[in-house]
């Protein structure tokens, strides 16, 4: 079997008194794309920078292609989008190519990096001068300009409109399809379900699951049932059955449940008074929500 | 094999090239910094040279004598101001932190940083010179021009020491207060804007011990004549003392910065 192309065994990582990351273990492999996904201080951009070497962990490994991740030769195969930080300002876009490419020994031409990410008519503005979209694709266009092996996108659509969102994920989808391996941290659920073949949701330091975006969604709330009701449900009517999470807008009334049948076969014999009845497979938000929510069940317990 | 091998990463020498080719570059499309650095030694350098550019200076003209003091002030500007408030603002601009996570050694980045600054300061002294040389009407032997030079040069090491103790301790907002903290007096003692003798004696005492003084002392030593007051030698064992201590202080401090980020 092939090495792992960015792993984390055991790794725990403590600020202070806070350990952000308490025992993470994964292995990703050349070739996939994996979404990771977790709430704000959950511990996901502290495993990303682990797996990156930009922080070492208290205990536990990180390796890039099975060197330390601040190995040169391990950052020599790697990319990265990260989005908290800048260029210099004054700088050409054509000229931070040149300048990123001297960090890689084999570099893409830096005409391909800018045609990849769009900027052909920005190639000579200075980076101060770009918008918040050009500026994230000219952040695009400096991960891939080492054309490395693997990809690291944090939150990388932030501020693209519609139109630059699409062209990016179909260049991500092609960056897979020539082997790379690429890891995306994201907030954007249905960009991970759209993109993934393999989603990673890491909640209060720990990974709290690891599958496929079909997988995490039926195995963790099933189907959403949603329907109007005449008048507002009481207490009564919910008594005993199995659902996982209720939500009421209104008259709307929101359930997910793995046995949606025997869910609705029992409030029509309770004799509720159901309209508009909608019956989905619940989407990947809803699903970590839930995971979410379990896990936290776990730890107060 | 050995090629694949060879391969593997970017050839430090072309990183550390195109870094400080970049670092410059960036450096000099800041207004602040190159109006500051560049222009404002020709400046002073204009006003008190109309003022006291006629006088002699113990036997030696005053067009030279003033021309050394602002060089010495240009180069220290660079330094201090250039390289450490620029390496503050890139810190508060999270700059280091993507370059942080490229193939690019830390050392090479600082080093290139320290590159960058030198040849600024080259820039600087070369459009001083010039401006000297065609209105000032100074004229050196060309070896007296590149004394000045590498002296200038080599004695901006304690100032490198301190505007990176400066960039890399502080944070942007910070910078400048402190640099007009610790730096102005050490350059209003130097001797360079008026003589020190006119001071208190306990201030001329304090003014003595100062990178500043002897960075000045030993560039006003290329005019010969008696308007330096310690020798070469003195002047570089003091400046030598003062590189290893604000160095060694810059190096900490780096040290820490990198720590508290990247550990």
């Amino acid at each position: 079997m092939q090495a792992a192309a960015v792993e984390l065994i055991d790794a725990h990582k403590r600020y202070g008194h806070v350990e952000a990351v308490r025992g993470v273990s994964l292995a990703i492999h050349p070739g996939e794309l994996v979404a990771m996904l977790g709430p704000n201080g959950a511990g996901k951009t502290t495993s990303i920078n682990l797996m990156l070497g930009m922080r070492k962990p208290t205990s536990g490994r990180a390796r890039l292609f099975g060197l330390d991740p601040e190995d040169r030769r391990a950052r020599s195969r790697c990319g990265v989008m990260l989005q908290e930080s800048g260029v210099p300002d004054t700088l050409t876009v054509r000229e931070l190519l040149d300048l990123f490419g001297s960090y890689y020994p084999h570099p893409m031409a830096p005409e391909r990096a800018i045609a990849l990410a769009g900027l052909e008519q920005q190639a000579k503005q200075q980076a101060g001068k770009l918008s918040g979209g050009q500026r994230q694709r000219l952040y695009f266009a400096l991960a891939v300009c080492g054309d490395p092996e693997v990809i690291f996108f944090d939150e990388p659509t932030v501020g693209m409109d519609v139109e630059a969102r699409r062209a990016f994920l179909h260049t991500i989808r092609e960056f897979c399809r020539e082997g790379k391996t690429i890891v995306l941290p994201t907030h954007y659920l249905e960009e991970a379900d759209q993109l993934a073949e393999r989603v990673i949701v890491i909640d209060r330091g720990v990974v709290i699951a690891d599958a496929t975006p079909a997988e995490i969604k039926s195995s963790v709330v099933g189907k959403r049932v949603s329907f109007t009701t005449t008048r507002p449900l009481s207490e009564g009517d919910l008594t005993g059955l199995r659902y996982s999470r209720l939500e009421v807008d209104k008259e709307r009334v929101r359930l997910f449940s793995n046995a949606p049948e025997t869910l609705l076969r029992e409030l029509f014999r309770r004799g509720v008074d159901i309209h508009d009845l909608e019956v989905v497979g619940a989407d990947l938000e809803e699903a970590f929500l839930a995971l979410t929510a379990e896990a936290e069940k776990a730890t107060v317990a | 094999m050995s090629a694949a091998v060879t391969a593997d990463v970017a050839p430090l020498g072309r990183m550390l090239v195109t870094q400080t080719r970049f670092q410059l570059l960036t450096r000099l499309r800041i207004p602040a910094f190159s109006v500051l650095s560049l222009g404002m030694p020709v400046m002073f350098y204009a006003l008190f040279n109309a003022i006291y550019g006629g006088a002699k200076q113990n036997g030696v003209a005053g067009s030279e004598f003033i021309l050394v003091s602002y060089s010495t002030y240009a180069v220290a500007n660079v330094m201090v101001y250039n390289f450490g408030i620029g390496i503050a603002n890139e810190r508060g601009r999270k700059l280091d932190l993507l370059q942080r996570a490229m193939p690019l050694p830390p050392v090479v980045a600082a080093v290139a940083q320290v590159l960058a600054a030198l040849l600024f300061a080259f820039i600087a002294l070369v459009i001083l010179f010039a401006f000297a040389f065609l209105v000032g009407g100074v004229r050196l032997g060309a070896g007296t021009w590149l004394d000045l030079l590498w002296r200038l040069m080599i004695g901006s090491f304690p100032m490198i020491g301190l505007g990176m103790a400066i960039g890399y301790g502080v944070g942007a907002n910070t910078a400048p207060a402190v640099v007009n903290v610790v730096y102005l007096p050490m350059a209003f003692l130097s001797g360079i804007f008026f003589p020190l003798k006119l001071m208190p004696d306990f201030i001329q005492r304090i003014g003595h011990t100062l990178p500043t003084y002897h960075y000045a002392e030993l560039g006003w030593n290329v005019l010969g004549g008696g308007v330096a007051d310690e020798t070469v030698t003195t002047a570089l064992l003091w400046l030598a003392g003062w590189t290893v201590v604000l160095l060694a202080i810059a190096v900490r401090i780096y040290r820490l910065d990198e720590s508290r980020k990247f550990s």
